[in-house]
């Protein structure tokens, strides 16, 4: 493992343009990744999570607008980089496992179609050696009789099938980079495990960098080498992972912790939280605290800008106004109670 | 598959023999064929015999039978105009009428399914607004009228094309354009809204995420799927044209089964325009039994399933 | 404080809530349709055209001049005397136009009635009883889809005699295929919602749930197949006429003078032209109104 960054982001901002006005979906994040790191970024639903995976990968539609001070992968600037220098880097050095297995492969063409394609569109395989390939992977995803999977349609596999192979086909070019979005929300709870379990020890086995984009802070404690927390696009805390489910700071992180129950911190009997309130409008102007609504020690100063407040030592920051994110208020139990 | 083939075969032969009889029913009740087979200035006597000598004293379910027993055969009777056996007539002018609507639904397919893509690719644009007027006003043109603008503007002032005759391909360009205009819109309308929920879907995302290029993605990933659909509208569009062929092949004396029927129907020459209903039928009856299975082995979800 | 934020969350979706009512945002979306609006425009006028037929027409549209046969119109060089100048048996063609429209407009209205009448009752019977009625209807569907409309239409006509009632009644006889298909489909979804079965779960009779829960909420549909059938009627009239067994001269159908014109096509194509664009226009505001009104119900009917 090199101290490089493999990628870096900053500042990056995506601006989607409604009906009735434009939506700051993502506020000027930032994060870096080194090779065989896992970044995991936590959210629920509308912080922006996906949205700044499918800008990575220059996915995003041509009206939606993306602006960063840096966004690099591997000395390439994402930002500027041509149409065609992207298509040369997706699929090859940055490859995406999609959330819903179901839909995502296409029903017209064989597992084995699929899977090669993502080979032999970047030029440098045969068809034989790109069937070899699917094949091995297809058996190291764990799928049995892998030879006839591959002259089998998408509909004649389940969903944890259809995501072994989603994931199969990320391999396929040997990437530097895999971005996992969701990857296990549509599946069986049973599945779930065995998939992410998978998932972590290819990534160790290729030495990939990899982004685990999830809600679940579960999944991102049992895998993550570092946590960004996203909330109503944007980050509000980030760090090692160890550093955050140690001390959550900021008061966004807390409330996501009291919802799960994590092992060896979580109390038998105590009763899980929730975090009350409804995430704010991003139409229009946006300025301050984006969590100023739910917040239980919200002040009129949380209108204003946010200062990030950086823990010495590891890289541990978050942003609020309180430089120790209100923690010691809501280490009393009654203000736990009030705001719920 | 082989059981959806049978049973969908068994459904367009129950259909064809209902077409039949219907159309035989219709026929036999709008009219004497006696009496106008026999002439204004014939007799009684006269329609009397002729009843006699075509068997139109029978009971209707008797010579139906007789009439379905011997189309079976391949036998439709002569023809009171031409005195010739039908099936030879049109045999003869059927090949005209097939290469016809060839002509007209490659070009429908040719034009359509180019500009729904187009306008697929980029909803709103100017291609899209062209795309959408041309199919709200092609739904409107008279095909007469459209004729015989077209006869009006490219044979008679610029003398490019002749109006009328099969003699050589440039006799066929007219008739094609006017023939296949009238599926356009149907085929673009489904070309456009197909692609427009495909483009849509997450493997089309899967597909560019591989790193595949804006071309292939359309075409390969995209196209492929949103086809399906459209294939079993050409098949009815091409039944539905066979039976348009009757105004066209009018306009532009084309001798083809369209028009013979017209000039049948115009002599009260029964049997062939009950052979022309019921070969006119066939050929939708065939055509969309033909899409349904194409239709299948295109779509793995019910080849295999 | 806890209040202030409350409310600051609330805001913007007080705004949604008190956002137009649905009929301020159904009239919205009518005055924002352009084809709408000018499909309605046009069809109006005709409308306005054939029912004040005899005030509106300079000359009866029967009346023979043939010592005045072929006048231009005014702009090829006419006089205002025939202002879109006379036919082969100088017959006023600006009169005939004008009760033309009568001829087309009373076909497409009747004709699609009775095609609607048909359609309808064979579609929601199949979308609501199903299984054989539906078999039943899906296969007479079929058949009348696979035979061949303007040669049946033709040979029928040419028997039973051309006259505008037998005209009417065939194809109205022959257009009910669309009304079916989609009043099936339409009903198929409606009879699947709620408010359905709790007029089922409150003992309502069958005729009763179809007459007030299916048919208020499947009407749009209906509304918008009325007018394209109206349209494929007026169209095939026309086409008939044109060949010669539809309408029988001397009635004044567009068709019917598309036909007449043809023979002077080489020296005088306004003959051809002006029937003919006439009904282009009819038809093409007919379908504009159709396409409107799908567009303009659509939305409320998928929330």
């Amino acid at each position: 493992m090199t101290d490089k960054p493999i990628l870096t982001v900053e500042n990056l901002t995506i601006d989607i343009p409604t009906g009735t006005g434009t939506l700051h979906a993502v506020r000027g994040i930032g994060f870096d990744l080194k090779p065989g790191e896992t970044l995991g970024i936590v959210g629920e639903s509308g912080s922006g999570k996906s949205l700044t995976s499918l800008a990575l990968m220059g996915l995003l539609g041509r009206s939606i607008k993306t602006r960063a001070t840096t966004m690099e992968f591997d000395g390439v600037d994402l930002l500027s980089a041509s149409a065609r220098a992207m298509r040369k880097l997706r699929g090859a050095r940055m490859a995406m496992i999609f959330q819903e297995p179901m839909t995502s492969l296409n029903p017209a063409y064989t597992i084995g179609d699929q899977l090669m394609e993502a080979m032999t569109l970047h030029g440098n395989a045969s068809k034989a050696d790109a069937r070899k390939r699917a094949i091995d992977l297809l058996q190291k995803v764990g799928i049995t009789s892998a030879e006839s999977r591959m002259t089998q349609y998408p509909h004649q596999l389940s969903g944890g099938l259809r995501q072994r192979v989603m994931i199969a086909m990320a391999l396929m070019c040997g990437p530097d980079l895999i971005i996992a979005d969701e990857p296990t929300t549509a599946l069986d709870v049973t599945i779930q495990a065995q998939i992410l379990r998978l998932l972590v020890d290819l990534q160790k086995e290729f030495g990939m960098a990899m982004i685990l984009i999830t809600h679940d802070l579960g999944v991102v404690a049992r895998v993550a080498d570092k946590v960004a927390v996203m909330y109503a696009g944007e980050l509000v805390e980030t760090g090692p992972t160890q550093a955050i489910f140690d001390a959550p700071s900021h008061p966004y992180t807390r409330g996501l912790l009291r919802c799960i129950p994590l092992p060896g911190k979580t109390e038998r009997g105590t009763e899980l939280g929730t975090i009350p309130g409804i995430v704010p409008s991003l139409v229009g102007d946006v300025s301050g605290c984006a969590f100023r609504t739910r917040c239980a020690h919200a002040t009129p100063a949380c209108r204003d800008a946010i200062p990030v407040h950086t823990a010495p030592g590891v890289r541990h920051s978050f942003r609020c106004i309180s430089p120790t994110g209100f923690a010691e208020a809501d280490d009393t139990p009654q203000s736990v109670e009030a705001s719920v | 598959m082989l059981k959806f083939i049978l049973k969908r075969l068994g459904l367009a032969l129950l259909v064809a023999l209902t077409v039949s009889f219907i159309s035989f029913t219709l026929l036999f009740l709008s009219g004497d064929p006696a009496a106008s087979l026999a002439g204004e200035s014939a007799t009684d006597q006269d329609v009397a015999a002729i009843r006699e000598l075509y068997g139109f004293d029978r009971p209707m379910l008797v010579q139906y039978s007789s009439w379905l027993m011997d189309a079976l055969r391949g036998d439709f009777g002569e023809s009171y105009y031409f005195k010739l056996p039908v099936a030879s007539l049109l045999a003869e002018r059927l090949q005209v009428t097939m290469l016809l609507g060839l002509c007209g639904i490659s070009f429908a397919l040719l034009t359509a399914v180019p500009l729904g893509v187009l306008a697929a690719i980029r909803p709103n644009s100017i291609i899209d607004r062209f795309a959408l007027f041309l199919s709200v006003a092609g739904q409107a043109l008279p095909s007469f009228w459209f004729g015989l603008i077209l006869i009006v503007a490219f044979s008679i002032k610029l003398q490019w094309l002749p109006a009328s005759g099969t003699a050589t391909w440039k006799h066929f360009i007219m008739p094609t354009v006017v023939l296949g205009y009238y599926a356009m819109p149907a085929i673009m309308r489904l070309t456009r809204g197909g692609m427009l929920e495909v483009l849509s879907s997450d493997y089309i995302r899967t597909a560019r995420a591989k790193g595949a290029s804006e071309g292939r993605v359309m075409f390969k990933h995209a196209l492929r799927n949103a086809i399906i659909p459209v294939v079993s509208l050409a098949a009815v569009q091409m039944g539905f044209m066979l039976g348009g062929s009757i105004v066209v092949e009018s306009i532009f004396a084309l001798h083809g089964a369209g028009y013979l029927a017209w000039e049948s129907i115009s002599r009260n020459d029964l049997p062939t325009v009950q052979a022309l209903i019921l070969v006119f039928s066939m050929f939708y009856i065939v055509f969309t039994f033909l899409a349904d299975v194409l239709n299948a082995w295109l779509d793995p979800r019910m080849r295999t399933g | 404080m806890t209040m202030t934020n409350l409310d600051q969350t609330v805001d913007p979706l007080l705004q949604e809530i008190v956002g137009p009512t649905p009929g301020q945002r159904l009239r919205g979306r009518v005055f924002g349709h352009m084809g709408l609006l000018i499909g309605v425009g046009v069809l109006g006028v005709l409308l306005f055209i054939a029912i004040f037929a005899p005030l509106l027409a300079p000359h009866d549209p029967y009346a023979q001049a043939l010592m005045s046969r072929m006048k231009p119109p005014v702009f090829l060089g006419g006089t205002w005397e025939h202002p879109l100048g006379t036919d082969h048996l100088g017959r006023d063609y600006l009169s005939r136009l004008i009760y033309g429209a009568r001829v087309s407009l009373m076909i497409g209205v009747i004709a699609a009635t009775i095609s609607g009448v048909i359609g309808t009752a064979m579609g929601v019977a199949a979308g609501y009883f199903g299984g054989r009625v539906d078999t039943v209807v899906t296969f007479l569907i079929n058949v009348r889809l696979a035979m061949p409309v303007v040669l049946v239409a033709l040979a029928v006509v040419a028997v039973m005699g051309g006259s505008l009632q037998v005209v009417i009644v065939v194809l109205g006889l022959l257009l009910w295929d669309r009304f079916a298909v989609v009043m099936r489909a339409s009903t198929l979804q409606v009879r699947r919602r709620d408010y359905v079965t709790a007029a089922r779960a409150i003992g309502a009779s069958t005729p009763r749930i179809i007459w007030s829960e299916i048919m208020p909420n499947i009407a749009n549909n209906l509304i918008v197949v009325v007018t394209l059938e109206m349209a494929h009627a007026i169209l095939l009239e026309a086409v008939l006429s044109f060949l010669g067994l539809g309408v029988q001269p001397p009635t004044p159908s567009w068709g019917l003078m598309v036909s007449e014109g043809k023979n002077m096509m080489l020296f005088e194509p306004w003959l051809v032209m002006i029937p003919g664009a006439v009904l282009f226009v009819l038809v093409l505001a007919i379908n504009l109104m159709g396409d409107g009104l799908r567009d303009v119900t659509a939305p409320e009917d998928r929330s």
